[in-house]
Order: C-alpha cells, then sequence, then structure tokens
C-alpha cells in the first residue's frame, strides 16, 4: 500500500520520510509515511456547526461498552440538534478488522472511531487513512502522552483491565489477589475471560500478561477449565449474572458501575500488575461527514463529553480539568503493566494464534 | 348438410413470443447466482495468499488437529441432532396425522412456532434458562433441592447441550416431512389391511410405517444439513466452552488477518459432504420410493388413543416447551428484568431495556429497515424465479427443462456459511463489486430460498391441469399471457405460502449475513449476534421479541406455512 500515491490533500510539508520494516507480521509491504507539521488547535466555530448541520449525521465505529457509547451519542445529538450520531460498537479488533474489509473494497462509511488498541492507529496512520485534527481543548487540557502531535489521534479513555468477583458467591478476603492465585485448583471452572481476537483491552492484557509473566502461565491457566466469551465487556455482566465468580479480564469501569448500581461485585487489582491500554479515537481521512466527524472529535474529548465518561462510564479521563468522581481508585494508585503499542503491533498476530492454540478457541 | 366453413385465417397475433428468451435469461441467472461464487471457491482453496497453485490447505485442513477437531465435533453434533429430530418428531408427526389427539390443530401451530424461531435467538434464550450458574432452570433446581451454589442440573455450554438447542429447532423440518407424508397416504392400504385381519398396531407396522419411511429419511437428512450448516448456535454455545465447529472455525478465518483461501478450503468438505447425502438419499429413494397413486382416496383413518389421548397431548406439549414456552419465558423475563437471569417479580420489572432498545441503540433501526427490505425483496425475487422455474419443469415448456430444474435445486448443497464465504470472494472484485451494499446480501438470501421456493411451487403446478393454459394458448394467447391470466390466479395459496416462507427465512438466517455485513448492511440477526458477543442480554430479548412479533404476524396475515398446513392461529 504505497502512500506515496496518495496525494495530500491537506497541505502537509514533507519533513520527514521513512521506511519503516516489521509490518511483515501484518501483511503489508514496506511502505513509506509522511510526517508532517503538527495542524492548529480548532475550536468549535458556529460555522463547523453549520457544516456539520448541513451533513446531518455523524457515523462512530467504537469498542467502548454499548450503553455508554449511545448513551454519548444521545447526548451529542442533544447538544447538536439536527445532527444525528450512529453508533457501530464490537470489540476492537472486530472493529479494525471491519475497516480493514470495508477500505479494502472502497466503502467509506465511518467518520469516527474509537479502538481499544494503540497498534490500530499505528496502522491506519501508515496507510494513511487518517485525517490531523487537534481539537482546542486537547491541546491545552491534554498531557502530551494522550494525543498525536500530529493530530492523527487523541486518548479518549484508559482502560484497566482488573478482577472482577462476584461478592454473593465468593467473599473479597477470599478471592484471588494475583494471577498466580488464578491457578489454584480451586477456582477451576469458576472463571470467566474475554478474547484477544475480540477486544482491544484483551489484546493488550494478554500481551503484557505474556510478557511479564510468560506463555507458561497461560498453558497453566487454560488448565483451569476457563468460560471464554467475547468482549471485555462481557465478563463483567457474566459475573454480575451470577454465572462465573471471577472475572479473569475485562473491562473494570463496568464492574464499578455495577458494584455503584448495587450489584453484588467488586475489583481485584492483581499484585503482578493490572493490564492496562490507552483508547484512542481517530477521525477518518476519507470520512463521509468531516465536519460533523469534527465536531464529534472535538466534542467528545471536551470537559463535557470526558465528564460524561467520568460520571455516567467511570472510566478514566486524560482530561485535566475533568472532575472525578469519587468511588474509583485513582490511576496512580493501582500498580499497572507496561503498555507496548510497538510491541502489539509486532506481535498481534501471534497472540492470536498462540491464543488459540491453548484455549481451543 | 353441408356448411360452408368460409376460409378465413384466424386473426393471428403477431406478438412475439417472449417465453425463450425470458427462460434462457433465467437459466443464465442461475448459472451466474450459483456457478460463479463455487468457482471462486475452488479457485481460492486451491491457491496460497499470493495465488500460487498449492494443495497446502487441503493439507492443513486434514493434518492440523484444529482443523479436523472441528469437522468431528460437527459431524457427532449433526449426527446426533438428526437422531433426536427424527425421534421426537417422527411420533409427534403421526399423533397429529393419524391419531384423534386432542388439538392437534394447536400442536401443529407450536411446531410452526418452533420453526419461525431463529434458532441463534432460540440458543441465546437456552442460554438465559441453562447457563450452569444463572441459568433460570438451574436457579430452580437450587432453591428446590437446597443443593450447593456452584451445582447444576443441565449445562448449556457442552456439546450435548448444543445438540439438544440445535434439535429444538431443526425437528419441525422433520415434522413436516412426516406428517404431509402422512396426511397423503391414503386410507384404503390400511382398511384393506384391516380387512384381511391386521390389527390396528399390526397395520401401523407393517403398512403405515413403511410408506412414511421415505419422509422419515429425507427428514434425518435435512436435520443433519441443518445440525451441520448452522453458525449461530454453536457460535453462541461452543466458543464459551472453549471448542470450534467448522462454521464457526471458518468464520473465524475471516478475522484479522484474514485467511480467505484457508476458508475457502475448509469449506469444501461441507459441501462434499452435502452433494454426497444428497446422492445417497436419491439412491436410496429411488429403490424405495412409494408411488401412492389411484383415484380417490378415503380419508386417513384415525387410530382411536382412548385413555393415551391426553397423556399423548400432555406429551406433546411438554415436548414443544423446549423449543417455546421456556425460551420465550426467558425472553419476556430478560426484557423486563433487571439483570437478565433475575426472576422477575412486581417490584423490580423495568422498562429500561424496552427504553434503550427503542430511543437509544441508534443500529437498531437501519437493522431493521435492511432486514425488511431484504426480506420483501428476497421472498418476491425469490420466489418469481422459482415459479417460472417450476412452470417450465412442471410444463416442460423449453428444452433444458431439466438443468434448469436442476440448478434451481443445486443450492440446496451449499451450506450458508460457504455461499457466504464465496460470494465475499466473488463480489469483493471487479466488475462486480457488491460488497457493502444489499444487493449481494439479497443474492445469497435469493441462492439459499431458491430450492425449497422452488420444490414448493413445482408441488403447487402439478395440482393445475395443463390443459387450461392449453385452452388459453389455443385462443391465441402468448405463453407469458396465459401464465399470467389462467395460471397465476391459480397459484394464488402457492405462491402467497412461498413468499411467507421465503420472509421467514431471511429472518432466521444468520451464517451467510456474518460473513457479508457491513456496518451500512446490518441486518437483525447480525445485530442480535454482535449484542450478544458484548453480553447485551436485555437489548437482545426486546429485539428478539421485536423480531419474532414480525414474524407471526406474516404468518398469520397468510394465515399458513407451507407444509404445515393451514395453521390458524385464530379460533
Amino acid at each position: 500500500m504505497g502512500v506515496d500515491a496518495m496525494t495530500s490533500d491537506m497541505t502537509k510539508k514533507l519533513s520527514k520520510r521513512d521506511v519503516l520494516k516489521g509490518a511483515g507480521a501484518l501483511g503489508l509491504s514496506a511502505f513509506a509515511v509522511r510526517v508532517s507539521a503538527a495542524p492548529a488547535a480548532e475550536a468549535v466555530t458556529p460555522a463547523l456547526i453549520e457544516a456539520a448541520k448541513k451533513e446531518g449525521s455523524v457515523v462512530f465505529y467504537t469498542a467502548m461498552d454499548l450503553q455508554f457509547a449511545e448513551r454519548l451519542g444521545k447526548t451529542f445529538e442533544a447538544k447538536f440538534p439536527g445532527i444525528s450520531a450512529r453508533v457501530e460498537r464490537s470489540g476492537a479488533e472486530r472493529v479494525f478488522q471491519r475497516i480493514g474489509q470495508e477500505y479494502a473494497s472502497n466503502i467509506h462509511s465511518v467518520d469516527v472511531v474509537n479502538t481499544a488498541d494503540q497498534a490500530h492507529v499505528i496502522i491506519w496512520k501508515r496507510e494513511g487513512w487518517l485525517a490531523q485534527y487537534l481539537p482546542e481543548e486537547v491541546v491545552k487540557y491534554y498531557d502530551k502522552k494522550y494525543y498525536d502531535p500530529e493530530g492523527y489521534s487523541l486518548v479518549t479513555r484508559v482502560l484497566v483491565s482488573p478482577f472482577g468477583i462476584n461478592t454473593n458467591l465468593v467473599k473479597m478476603e477470599d478471592a484471588p489477589k494475583s494471577f498466580a492465585d488464578l491457578l489454584d485448583p480451586k477456582w477451576k471452572g469458576k472463571m470467566v475471560k474475554a478474547h484477544p481476537a475480540y477486544s482491544g483491552t484483551i489484546m493488550n492484557a494478554t500481551f503484557e500478561i505474556a510478557r511479564d509473566l510468560g506463555w507458561g502461565y497461560f498453558e497453566k491457566l487454560a488448565k483451569q477449565n476457563l468460560m471464554q466469551v467475547q468482549s471485555a465487556t462481557d465478563t463483567p455482566k457474566r459475573i454480575v449474572l451470577g454465572e462465573r465468580p471471577v472475572m479473569i479480564d475485562g473491562a473494570g469501569y463496568l464492574v464499578i458501575r455495577a458494584k455503584e448500581e448495587g450489584k453484588p461485585v467488586d475489583i481485584v487489582y492483581p499484585a503482578e500488575g493490572t493490564p492496562v491500554a490507552t483508547s484512542p479515537s481517530v477521525l477518518m481521512k476519507d470520512a463521509p461527514h468531516p465536519n460533523a466527524g469534527k465536531l464529534f472529535q472535538n466534542w467528545m474529548h471536551s470537559r463535557e463529553g470526558q465528564q460524561l465518561l467520568i460520571d455516567f462510564a467511570r472510566q478514566y479521563s486524560p482530561h485535566s480539568q475533568a472532575v472525578e468522581k469519587p468511588g474509583v481508585r485513582k490511576l496512580a494508585d493501582i500498580k499497572l503493566m507496561k503498555e507496548d503499542p510497538q510491541g502489539v503491533l509486532e506481535q498481534a498476530d501471534a497472540v492470536k494464534k498462540r491464543y488459540a492454540e491453548i484455549f481451543g478457541v | 348438410m353441408t356448411i360452408a366453413i368460409p376460409t378465413v385465417p384466424a386473426p393471428r397475433k403477431f406478438g412475439i413470443d417472449l417465453s425463450k428468451p425470458v427462460l434462457y435469461g433465467f437459466a443464465a441467472i442461475l448459472v451466474v447466482l450459483i456457478v460463479l461464487p463455487l468457482s471462486w471457491l475452488f479457485v481460492y482453496s486451491l491457491t496460497d495468499a499470493k495465488g500460487n497453485i498449492t494443495l497446502a490447505n487441503f493439507y492443513r485442513l486434514f493434518t492440523e488437529s484444529s482443523f479436523y477437531d472441528p469437522l468431528v465435533t460437527t459431524f457427532i453434533i449433526a449426527t446426533t441432532s438428526a437422531v433426536l429430530c427424527c425421534a421426537v418428531a417422527a411420533p409427534m408427526g403421526w399423533l397429529v396425522a393419524r391419531t384423534d389427539l386432542p388439538f392437534s390443530r394447536l400442536i401443529r401451530a407450536l411446531v410452526t412456532a418452533s420453526f419461525v424461531t431463529p434458532p441463534f435467538l432460540g440458543a441465546i434464550a437456552w442460554e438465559l434458562l441453562a447457563a450452569p450458574n444463572s441459568g433460570l432452570l438451574n436457579q430452580v433446581y437450587r432453591a428446590v433441592t437446597g443443593a450447593e451454589p456452584d451445582s447444576h442440573l443441565f449445562n448449556i455450554y457442552t456439546i450435548e447441550g448444543i445438540i439438544f438447542v440445535i434439535s429444538c429447532y431443526t425437528f419441525p423440518y422433520v415434522f413436516v416431512l412426516v406428517a404431509n407424508s402422512l396426511d397423503r397416504t391414503p386410507g384404503e392400504l390400511e382398511d384393506a389391511s384391516s380387512i384381511l385381519g391386521g390389527g390396528r398396531w399390526y397395520t401401523a407396522r407393517r403398512v403405515t410405517i413403511p410408506l412414511v419411511l421415505p419422509a422419515l429419511l429425507a427428514g434425518a437428512l435435512v436435520a443433519f444439513l441443518q445440525a451441520m450448516t448452522l453458525f449461530g448456535s454453536p457460535a453462541i454455545l461452543a466458543l464459551p466452552a472453549g471448542f470450534h465447529t467448522m462454521t464457526t472455525k471458518i468464520w473465524s478465518l475471516f478475522q484479522f488477518p484474514p485467511k480467505p483461501e484457508l476458508a475457502a478450503a475448509a469449506s469444501l468438505p461441507l459441501l462434499v459432504l452435502t452433494v454426497l447425502l444428497l446422492r445417497a438419499e436419491k439412491m436410496i429413494l429411488g429403490r424405495r420410493g412409494y408411488s401412492v397413486v389411484g383415484g380417490k382416496y378415503g380419508a386417513p383413518r384415525l387410530i382411536p388413543l382412548h385413555r393415551w389421548r391426553w397423556p399423548a397431548f400432555g406429551l406433546c406439549v411438554l415436548l414443544l416447551f423446549n423449543p417455546v414456552f421456556l425460551p420465550y419465558g426467558a425472553l419476556v423475563n430478560a426484557a423486563f428484568s433487571p439483570v437478565a437471569t433475575t426472576f422477575l417479580t412486581f417490584h423490580n420489572a423495568t422498562m429500561a431495556n424496552i427504553h434503550f432498545v427503542l430511543f437509544e441503540l441508534s443500529a437498531a433501526s437501519l437493522a431493521l429497515k435492511n432486514t425488511v427490505i431484504l426480506g420483501t425483496a428476497t421472498a418476491t425475487i425469490g420466489t418469481a424465479i422459482a415459479l417460472v422455474i417450476a412452470y417450465v419443469t412442471a410444463r416442460q415448456a423449453v428444452t433444458g427443462w431439466r438443468a434448469l430444474g436442476f440448478l434451481a435445486t443445486a443450492p440446496i448443497a451449499i451450506p450458508g456459511i460457504v455461499l457466504g464465504v464465496g460470494l465475499f470472494l466473488s463480489y469483493t472484485r471487479p466488475p462486480f463489486v457488491l460488497y457493502g451494499t444489499l444487493w449481494i446480501l439479497l443474492i445469497a438470501f435469493v441462492t439459499i430460498a431458491l430450492p425449497s421456493a422452488y420444490q414448493q411451487l413445482q408441488a403447487a403446478f402439478r395440482t393445475i391441469h395443463p390443459e387450461l393454459e392449453d385452452a388459453s394458448r389455443i385462443l391465441g394467447a402468448t405463453r407469458l399471457r396465459s401464465l399470467w391470466q389462467i395460471t397465476a390466479p391459480l397459484l394464488r395459496t402457492g405462491v402467497i405460502a412461498t413468499w411467507c416462507f421465503v420472509f421467514v427465512g431471511v429472518m432466521r438466517e444468520l451464517s451467510a449475513a456474518i460473513i457479508l455485513f457491513t456496518s451500512e448492511t446490518k441486518v437483525i440477526s447480525v445485530l442480535i449476534y454482535d449484542l450478544n458477543e458484548s453480553g447485551d442480554l436485555g437489548a437482545i430479548s426486546v429485539i428478539g421479541l421485536g423480531m419474532l412479533i414480525i414474524t407471526f404476524s406474516v404468518v398469520i396475515a397468510v394465515n399458513r406455512i407451507p407444509g404445515f398446513g393451514t395453521v390458524r392461529f385464530r379460533t
């Protein structure tokens, strides 16, 4: 896929040309990447709103929990009447696959994508599929590590994947405290786990656990007779149902939400470290609704969108002005594993393959 | 006395008989529909990722356990389901058709209800019922017996669970074939046996059962093929248990990085097995067909069950709890309950799921629209094509009619997911880039619907005498005109019934759609599957119940589904 062939319609100066290797694992040949100057930070202007209204809708592919994604869409619609938001939710790895399949057939139906796997952004950027866009608030209030200086991607939320416990079935004092504890025979048949070929959070978690604890750990874990579901948003729901008492990985925020609703569930941050993944959003260059896409991308990362993320979805926001709500342990107070998008990029296929071999699906 | 007849030539119509071009056009359409995807399937299965010819795909298929294990699992599931379906459906069909079973119409209606229930929806409902810990039935079991918190009576995430759920929604095929065959079997043959001194049970054993055996065999085959080619139920129940069937394996090969060559190769065993089984059925039935020929027959004699009447009725209803009452109950419970597997009470009932689906779920309206468009278009186009081909074969109207009939039946040998893979390979490339449009789904659905639509309409044609058409043609009408003005009105009931059957089939379809959809062309079945993966069971229940309401409305509006007889829901 030659980015050279795509003459850039955004006036960018070719400041660096770099041929990246190591893409063979992804089935891509060598390609070139243009690195261009940072775009000017943009605010929401009446002109943008007007242009967005003319387009009438925004299409948002996302890996976030469906309830929150739809709430985000509805709040956006209420804020900007005349623009409808259509949410397509699936696991981040499925979203990635879907966009790849659609773009390969020249179908450009998505405006804004929120994935849970930074490796996807690296690939899309290489393919030249992303637009540059930096909302004003992001430049002002986001730590530099939370956005691409060239404006290709912005971190929307930070995801952790702790254990979840159904406290009706297991007392918190008896709950597993570490990954090592999960290998105890007493947890056999009692755990539910999500899948790295579906979920970006779990792809990152699997990569981090395999790196820190070794694949041998998963080989032992596979003998524990797990219930294998797909989505990181499904595992919390399974322990709420009481289908299994222990969730090995998945969306911590859904466990917290359920707990706050009075469901008998709680969180354990494993002793070896909690897997973490930052979840970036991008605006597509060939977006069918470019202005509505900009407006949505801008609003989602504004104080308002981010406060909804904290208050409704109970997730971690990169926005420094968003007010944290008590009940969620501060990110700084959790022992986190180290996120490594480049590592995930290089090993994603190997991780999927190895995982399928070990767990059978 | 002679009368001079003026030799005025009859006014000749100068219309061109368009029938031949139309008919050859249809043949061409069929060839493209079927041959194109299958060719690409073969080509891909024999090439590697770079396009070189190789047998490596097949080598991997038969040497790697991740491929042949699912093949074996699929075979076990299909065989057991077929046996189970026959064991349940044959006695039930006999009770309904040949005994004085009370409320036999109600039983038929309930079987129809199981038939129109999408199998993937049934599978999700059975998750709600029989997941080992949260399942409603297991909760009841623990409450009643006081058993330990993690003990359970049922575990749906097992191969037995999958066989059970598949059978729940496959047995109607066997039931219909058996009951229809018994409906058609003339009473005289049984009378003869009785007159010659055969007792009631002796007659049943020596006359009725042998007569119905071909139908039972055909039913077993259909059940086997259905169980083998289903995607939804195994994907929902086998993956959590940690194993694949062939269909879920093929689907997994489409995940990133996609391996279409392997998917194509993995599709071929399903295709070959289906063709072989259909051939085998032909061979067996070819020798053992009973043509029940004759003039007018008496109504089949009903065997009085006496004191077994009500127990037999009770047994049928009890069996129908599995595909209908229990799953529907679980869906209603999940739709209104705060947590999907919490028992609904007056105090905890919530409208949250309804509100979410109606006012927040932004993908729902598009999926509903797509499904209705595709259902209507597939039913209309599929019925039209089937009608023309059924006419041609029934009247042997053009040379080569046999080939046309064969082409129309051929897709029966193509499992949905295999067709999906073939169509994906065919229509993601020039000159026909249809991927991303509703057209590719329409092609898939029409192809899938064609064989059964054709067979039903062919049966309908046999009941209409060709003389009527001949009269019309003698009077100067072209073939198309006589078809339109004479035959069509006579066929109306059969056509409407077929239309309805195809529409229901589209609502049930998941295995081809799961390969072919894009975000703009999502259908309800795919939406439900997506929601299942993210664990949104409440939303699924609401959508699923809505889907059932639509389906039942169509069925009730048309009031009959072919093969199930006139099913009157209103009494």
